[in-house]
């Protein structure tokens, strides 16, 4: 990608500020700041209805904002959107495969709306048959493939225009660990030649796997922003002391032991103990005489940021 | 899992797309009708056929007991003044098929256009793209029954030439209005609606006699009903009955049809990009 096809001052590939989507009263995203540097993973985490979906709609251009500004590739979504588009491969949350059309023919057509030519995309398509592994059922309607390879293909097909950004709105949701698996495979290789992408999930290790920064969306906001690590530097101690009693004595436990830890959770299940030096904080339980049934000290993760930062209830 | 073996994309991935502008990015839209039917071509075919058995049947069925039916100040046998009445209907069926069921398919269960929107087309591409099949499908259609028509001797005019256009105007009108309608169906069940209007279209429309035979306010509201407009100036053309209402009928028809393209494009421009 050309940085003179880049915002000018920040060589975002993607450049968001104050932006905002209302749906009638209901307000989806509510004002949002976010930089996506060309040839970064960026990732959205939320719970459900945190505004990820929204927001990525307004990036593919198809969902007008309502509200502060927004640059994708250097130019306006609401003036440019053909253009936009052209240069964004967008995998949706479900696949909206062609139904009417075999294997081949989805990404062949795909390829033929965004103005390829004839022979050569035959070509680009035989390729990425291999890339998704489907040339054996290129053939093949799309209604008897698997979940997992419908997903490949919705993948493949992103990639038939050769974009510069992807857009994965939650790739790997359904799918089994192999096909999870194969599929970040493939998310690395072009993030190695330089393509941008975007990527939601609630699946934090898939987070921690691909992104190189990410923000953690909650209720239209960014609740939290930064890398993998730096995230859980600011927003958990380096480990967790997971502690298992009695189920009706976690709330007197979890008092009697505030003091040992930065922060302690009591979850109807078990307590978790934040602190640096998990192995330390240990001792000092056991040494006051407490036995849990089970402890474990564990590196913090992804998730305890998010879980911290989003809350435990559920949202629908 | 292993997942060596599969093969990098080969690098140069840029291959700058050339930007279709406007509108040459709907016709991508029937590049992908027409491959989506090379397979399931005999349903293209399949509507052609009722208009021509009612020809059989009823044209040349009736011809013996009803002989000639005056048009104007000429008197015709009843298979001519059948014949482009059906012809009409033909085109009719053509456009609305694919302008309706097909198009719900697409739009609410296939979820076809949620993916051809997050290419360069838009939705305007969309809705010129699904009509001018429509449009192609009718003229299909129209072109086998003049074909027939003109088999059977029942072409009675040099005015027929215009005949291929004017069944296309047909077409065109009901492919929009089609199309139109069809954005605003909830589900499969709104449907019946479709063919709550098209049976009674076909059926007194005056396509089998002429309107004189009801009386005054009926023959008012038929005569404001699409098919009946397709079926006058048809007859118009095909017996060589000219006048200058012919062109009243055109117009009716054309401008149908492109409230029918605006409105749809409006209406999916709601519908998809929220």
């Amino acid at each position: 990608m050309s940085g003179s096809e880049l915002d000018a001052e920040t060589g975002a590939a993607v450049q968001a500020r104050g932006l905002t989507k209302r749906f009638g009263e209901f307000t989806a995203v509510d004002g949002v700041d976010f930089d996506i540097q060309a040839g970064e993973a960026f990732g959205f985490l939320g719970p459900n209805g945190a505004g990820k979906t929204s927001t990525m709609r307004m990036i593919a251009c198809l969902s007008p904002i309502s509200g502060g500004s927004l640059q994708v590739l250097g130019l306006d979504p609401m003036r440019d959107g053909p253009r936009i588009r052209s240069r964004i491969g967008l995998v949706p949350q479900e696949d909206t495969l062609d139904l009417e059309l075999t294997v081949r023919d989805n990404l062949y057509l795909y390829g033929r709306y965004f103005g390829l030519p004839k022979k050569q995309l035959r070509e680009r398509v035989d390729q990425l048959l291999e890339f998704a592994r489907l040339t054996e059922r290129a053939d093949e309607r799309v209604d008897p493939l698997s979940g997992g390879m419908r997903r490949r293909l919705t993948i493949a097909r992103a990639l038939v225009s050769s974009p510069d950004l992807v857009i994965l709105d939650e790739p790997t949701t359904g799918l089994d660990p192999q096909a999870r698996h194969l599929l970040w495979d493939r998310l690395y290789r072009l993030k190695r030649e330089g393509v941008t992408l975007v990527i939601t999930t609630h699946y934090m290790d898939e987070a921690e796997q691909l992104c190189d920064r990410l923000v953690v969306m909650d209720a239209g906001r960014i609740a939290a922003a930064g890398s993998p690590r730096e995230l859980i530097e600011q927003w958990s101690t380096r480990e967790v002391v997971e502690l298992r009693f009695e189920p009706e004595g976690h709330q007197a436990h979890g008092d009697r032991l505030a003091d040992l830890a930065e922060r302690v959770e009591v979850l109807p299940d078990r307590l978790l103990l934040y602190t640096d030096e998990g192995d330390a904080t240990l001792d000092a339980v056991r040494s006051r005489g407490k036995s849990p049934i089970a402890a474990l000290v564990r590196r913090s993760t992804l998730e305890d940021v998010f879980l911290h930062l989003t809350g435990r209830s559920l949202v629908e | 899992m292993s997942t060596a073996g599969a093969p990098a994309i080969p690098l140069p991935l840029r291959v700058i797309p050339p930007l279709r502008v406007g509108r040459g990015r709907a016709r991508l839209l029937v590049e992908r009708n027409v491959v989506a039917y090379r397979r399931g071509w005999i349903f293209l075919v399949s509507g052609f056929f009722e208009p021509l058995f009612y020809l059989m049947s009823i044209g040349l069925g009736l011809n013996h007991l009803v002989g000639h039916l005056a048009i104007g100040a000429r008197s015709i046998p009843y298979t001519d003044y059948v014949a482009p009445g059906l012809l009409a209907s033909s085109a009719m069926n053509g456009a609305i098929f694919d302008a309706t069921f097909g198009v719900f398919f697409k739009l609410k269960i296939a979820k076809t256009y949620d993916a051809v929107l997050a290419t360069p087309l838009g939705v305007r591409d969309v809705a010129i793209g699904e009509l001018s099949w429509s449009l192609i499908r009718g003229t299909v259609y129209s072109i086998a029954f003049l074909a027939v028509m003109a088999a059977l001797g029942l072409i009675a005019s040099w005015w027929a030439v215009l005949c291929l256009p004017a069944a296309m105007l047909v077409s065109f009108a009901f492919g929009g209005i089609g199309m139109f309608a069809t954005c605003y169906m909830r589900s499969w069940q709104d449907f019946d609606l479709i063919s709550l209007a098209i049976v009674p279209l076909f059926l007194f429309s005056g396509v089998f006699y002429p309107l004189s035979l009801y009386p005054g306010w009926l023959r008012t509201v038929v005569m404001v009903t699409p098919l009946y407009q397709g079926v006058a100036l048809l007859r118009g053309l095909d017996t060589g009955v000219i006048g200058p209402v012919l062109l009243v009928h055109a117009c009716y028809l054309g401008l149908l049809g492109a409230i029918g393209l605006v409105g749809a494009s409006r209406r999916l421009g709601r519908l998809l990009l929220p």
